[in-house]
């Protein structure tokens, strides 16, 4: 055995067998092109919840009745030979009979776009006073309104917005998944490592939890908050009523791997050989289901995600003037309002690609997990 | 007396007990809201214009037992509970029971329609899908799956909604059309139905399609491994015939325990979609009396859902047992 | 000389997996005469399950018969080359179950478990009725059933009316894998494939399972194919041996022949290896240097060479020795024998 871990490794073979647990599932993983791609999708929008204000454009709250329902202002790369940023400007005409302004895109009237302008002023990560953003117009006339995703009946700009709700909807999805495996593996592993009453009290409640139908227990709890709680508040409330629910499942899966793996030969070993009750637990039996409670937990937010967005669009989630997608999705249940300004479905685009993200990566990760799979 | 039968007894002698604890949370949570009926009430006049004086408020108050403690209120919905009587609704002044049972009708159909559609379409796909990995036919439809779950019900609803309306200038909403909403049952009737019941079906229907589809596939895929299809292979029995015989019949096992499921989501259809598409579900119904704090109206649905998940549970468990004979017939089920 | 029941001519089954190609089977010969039985012994990883799902074109993709030919003797009819038939079409199907049947490794979990091994015969005989009974009325229910009950009684299950409904994990081990002899023979096979048939059933029944066979086979004239890693079950039951290691044949020629004078180096390191009573004690084992090579890693020249004591240095690292006759009915390849007669590229 001393002959072979002193030898450098040298064909392919030598390299899997030394190689740790962690490195072999990256290099599983590396083999699913799709879960990479999405694994960097969900990186590039978690950069954006780092910092929203700094890729958003306006300012997401400031609204303005005029300049309601302007048209997406597609982006383009091109001019002509060479890169320089441009979007179509806007001409507004009001309308006679209504007394609203209308407004439409005018693709012969060019703005150029430019990168690091100066726009609203913000906190950079909640700290360093700033005003720079990645995006901004540089119009002739000195106008800098920016919309990229056109704007919503009260003129916000849909573009910043969606920036600011992706913060929101992805970090609810996270942290209500985090809440739910701690209260999952805790609870579980009590449960299947003591057995006796803790494990009857607990699978009791986890039966008890399972048989409320989930709908409407939510519907029910976030209605019941106050109307007047900030939105940090209904925030912390909506992430814990959510993970209050989901944790059953993986209680329950973690409590039977317990029970499965008291019996296993290597945790009699490890016993045989005088190993503490905590450094069998830790070192021996979590490790071997741990990676598939990550690849669990991962395809456990893209549902958080989609509750969160559902109760919000139903009024009675994150509630304006805190921004979700759910929020913003709340603009779009008026099917005529839809059909004048279709861009306001595009938070639906986003969720559905957030979720199509979570799943892929929790997918692969599942598969590269799994170690008795090719 | 058969171990199967015991275990049913015994769930079901659990039952009454189960369903009154749940009749304290639901009614707990029911009440949670700060306020009562008449708090919502009586802002909802005021921002309509109307008012209303505070010794009106007092006697609808008494009048409706809303100033007793809670405890009592609790108690008087479960003396009527025994008698069958659930309650009156405080917004529509109606019974429950009436409201209840004219919407249940509907929403049974509806989600029996898309039970159906689901599987129809999801177990031939999975199954082709197991048999033919990586074929185009595979990816086609694992990315069609993929997209299908990721894609929330209600979101769908509205993409349909909107196409229907800005390409075709159909307004989908309802289930039926104007003339036949309130119109007797006649054979008119349940066309109009069906042309305007195939939407929500298909929302509804979708994800779970997805779903179904890649669960059987996965599961199927697991059980094409086995010796015991080898066996069968060996012995000569055509592909699709030894597929469906064998390896699908134990994928499905599974699968087929979840029926059970279905029974609590036939009476509640589904919340946000039937509210987004102005169904006359029970689902809308339940949302509004949660909001405004209908407590009867709101603990008798969910209390009745509750019920239905029970059972539902529980047929879901005695399949599983009737279908694969090693959980029958092996003594003491855990 | 009679005419061969199966003859294996030069048989390649490789396995194209992502991290690269596989040579599963490479060039494997031999053949089997009616009432025979012909042992492949070999460690894992030689191939010899390969082989056998070869035979049949049961090989799971990403393998695939690649070269070769497979010829099956159909009573008068000329042989057929199983390798040019579709593994999907009908004409293999008829000759699965019927002509050549299988008795796999693991009865438990060879028998589906939420059918009764009744049914699961019974579905044989129903499926390839008009092969062992061309004409005549069709099967009804109890004739099938009382046909799968006398099977049961001719391979010793004792009780066969009950055991016909029973599951086959309500069955013993013993029990289960004569239920999967029976339903191997249930449609008079001319060539029966037992793949490691001892394997997991302990010795007592084991030695009960040979003569079970042993007695089938003398009665019905089977000809075997009898696949195993336990040299002494080869001494029991084979009368022909074929040796191979990592998909290639070693040595094979009749059972005194490969136990009494074997010629490959291989086959005597085997041979050394199993434990005898008569050497005096304290003595070591012998066993064979080094391990199975990774299938991936496969060395150049002849597959043995890293292990074998007698290795030719220069030779068997570079080139392939070709199977050649060592004897009147024994075949070899190695360079020890024939220096000059290596395998082209």
């Amino acid at each position: 055995m001393s002959v072979l871990a002193s030898a450098t490794p040298v064909t392919a073979e030598d390299r899997v067998s030394v190689a740790s647990n962690w490195r072999l599932v990256w290099w599983r993983f590396r083999k699913h092109r799709l879960a990479l791609v999405s694994a960097l999708v969900l990186l590039a929008l978690y950069v954006v919840v780092l910092c929203p204000d700094f890729f958003s454009t306006q300012d997401p709250e400031a609204t303005e009745a005029r300049l309601a329902f302007i048209p997406v202002q597609r982006l383009r790369v091109f001019e002509g030979r060479h890169a320089s940023p441009w979007v179509p400007d806007v001409v507004g005409k009001r309308n006679p009979t209504t007394l609203r302004m209308e407004w439409r895109v005018d693709e012969s009237r060019k703005i150029p776009v430019r990168f690091f302008v100066t726009g609203y002023p913000y906190h950079l990560l909640g700290i360093v006073p700033t005003r720079i953003h990645l995006l901004g117009a540089a119009a002739a006339d000195g106008r800098d309104r920016l919309h990229l995703l056109g704007t919503d009946r009260l003129g916000r700009d849909q573009w910043s917005r969606l920036v600011h709700g992706t913060r929101t909807s992805m970090t609810i999805g996270l942290t209500a998944v985090t809440f739910s495996v701690v209260l999952g593996v805790l609870l579980g592993g009590i449960s299947g490592y003591y057995g006796g009453a803790a494990d009857a009290v607990i699978q009791r409640l986890i039966e008890l939890l399972q048989s409320l139908p989930t709908i409407p227990i939510w519907l029910a709890l976030t209605a019941a908050l106050p109307r007047d709680w900030s939105p940090q508040q209904v925030f912390f409330a909506i992430t814990v009523i959510l993970s209050l629910v989901g944790w059953t499942t993986l209680g329950r899966e973690v409590r039977g791997r317990f029970l499965a793996l008291r019996e296993e030969d290597f945790v009699l070993a490890a016993e045989l050989a005088g190993a503490s009750r905590r450094r069998i637990i830790v070192r021996h039996m979590v490790p071997t289901f741990l990676s598939h409670i990550i690849a669990t937990s991962t395809l456990a937010i893209p549902a958080m995600i989609i509750n969160e967005t559902s109760l919000s669009f139903l009024g009675l989630g994150i509630r304006p003037p805190a921004i979700s997608w759910g929020v913003l999705l709340q603009e779009a249940q008026n099917i005529q309002t839809v059909a004048l300004a279709p861009w306001l479905l595009v938070p639906g685009a986003v969720v559905i690609l957030s979720v199509l993200a979570f799943n892929l990566v929790g997918d692969g990760l599942r598969d590269a997990a799994d170690p008795y799979s090719q | 007396m058969a171990p199967m039968t015991r275990y049913v007894l015994k769930r079901l002698v659990l039952l009454p007990a189960l369903l009154f604890l749940f009749s304290v949370v639901v009614f707990a949570i029911v009440q949670a809201p700060p306020g009562d009926f008449l708090t919502t009430y009586v802002a909802t006049l005021a921002s309509s214009g109307s008012s209303i004086s505070a010794e009106q408020v007092d006697a609808l108050r008494r009048e409706y037992g809303l100033d007793r403690p809670i405890w009592v209120q609790y108690l008087r919905w479960m003396e009527n509970l025994a008698k069958g009587n659930l309650g009156l609704s405080l917004e529509y002044q109606r019974p429950n029971a009436e409201l209840i049972g004219e919407r249940l009708l509907l929403t049974m159909i509806l989600a029996l329609l898309s039970f159906v559609l689901t599987w129809i379409i999801a177990i031939p796909a999975g199954i082709y899908s197991a048999m033919h990995p990586r074929s185009a036919v595979d990816y086609v439809l694992t990315m069609v799956n993929y997209v299908g779950v990721a894609t929330p019900n209600f979101m769908l609803a509205l993409i349909l909604m909107w196409g229907a309306f800005a390409y075709f200038g159909v307004s989908v909403t309802g289930l039926f059309s104007p003339d036949f909403v309130e119109a007797p049952w006649s054979v008119a009737r349940v066309v109009d139905l069906l042309k305007h019941v195939w939407l929500p079906a298909v929302v509804l229907g979708v994800a779970g399609t997805a779903r179904l589809t890649r669960v059987m596939r996965a599961n199927l895929l697991d059980e094409l491994n086995k010796p015991y299809v080898t066996t069968a292979r060996a012995k000569g029995l055509p592909e699709w015939r030894l597929v469906v015989r064998y390896p699908a019949r134990l994928a499905l096992n599974p699968l087929v325990s979840t029926i059970g499921w279905y029974l609590p989501a036939l009476f509640s259809g589904s919340l946000i979609v039937a509210t987004v598409m102005n169904l006359p579900n029970i689902g809308p119904l339940l949302l509004r009396a949660l909001i405004n704090q209908d407590m009867y109206l709101a603990g008798s649905i969910l209390l009745i859902y509750c019920f239905l998940t029970i059972v539902g549970t529980l047929i879901s468990d005695v399949l599983l047992a009737w279908l694969d004979p090693r959980i029958r017939l092996e003594t003491g089920i855990r | 000389m009679t005419t061969p029941v199966l003859q294996v001519k030069d048989l390649r089954v490789h396995f194209f997996l992502d991290e690269g190609l596989v040579r599963a089977v490479d060039g494997v010969s031999f053949d089997v005469h009616p009432g025979q039985v012909v042992g492949i012994v070999g460690e894992s990883g030689c191939g010899k399950s390969v082989t056998m799902k070869a035979i049949l074109q049961i090989v799971e993709p990403p393998g695939r018969i690649v070269g070769g030919q497979i010829l099956f003797q159909k009573d008068s009819a000329p042989a057929v080359d199983l390798t040019r038939l579709s593994p999907k079409c009908a004409e293999l199907r008829a000759i699965r179950g019927a002509e050549i049947a299988l008795i796999p490794q693991e009865p438990m979990a060879a028998f589906s478990p939420v059918h009764s091994v009744g049914a699961q015969i019974i579905e044989a005989l129903r499926l390839h009725e008009r092969q062992w009974r061309p004409t005549g009325p069709r099967l009804t229910r109890s004739e099938a059933r009382s046909m799968t009950v006398d099977l049961f009684r001719s391979v010793g299950i004792s009780m066969p009316d009950e055991r016909v409904d029973a599951y086959s994990w309500q069955l013993s081990g013993g029990l289960r894998q004569r239920a999967m002899i029976a339903m191997a023979l249930s449609c008079r096979p001319r060539l029966l494939i037992a793949d490691e048939p001892t394997t997991a059933i302990d010795v007592t029944t084991q030695a009960q399972i040979l003569n079970l066979l042993r007695e089938l086979q003398r009665r019905h004239g089977t000809a075997i194919v009898f696949i195993t890693h336990d040299l002494g079950v080869i001494a029991q039951m084979a009368h022909y041996v074929v040796v191979m290691y990592l998909g290639r044949v070693m040595e094979q020629g009749s059972v005194e022949q490969i136990f009494h004078a074997p010629k490959h180096p291989y086959t005597q390191a085997l041979l050394k290896s199993i434990p005898s009573v008569n050497v005096a004690p304290r003595t070591l084992l012998p066993t064979i240097a080094g391990s199975i090579p990774h299938p991936l890693g496969r060395p150049g020249g002849c597959p043995f060479h890293p292990r074998c004591p007698d290795a030719i240095p220069g030779v068997c690292a570079e080139r392939v020795p070709a199977l050649r006759p060592v004897g009147p009915t024994q075949l070899a390849s190695c360079f020890l024998y024939h220096r000059d007669e290596a395998v082209e590229p």
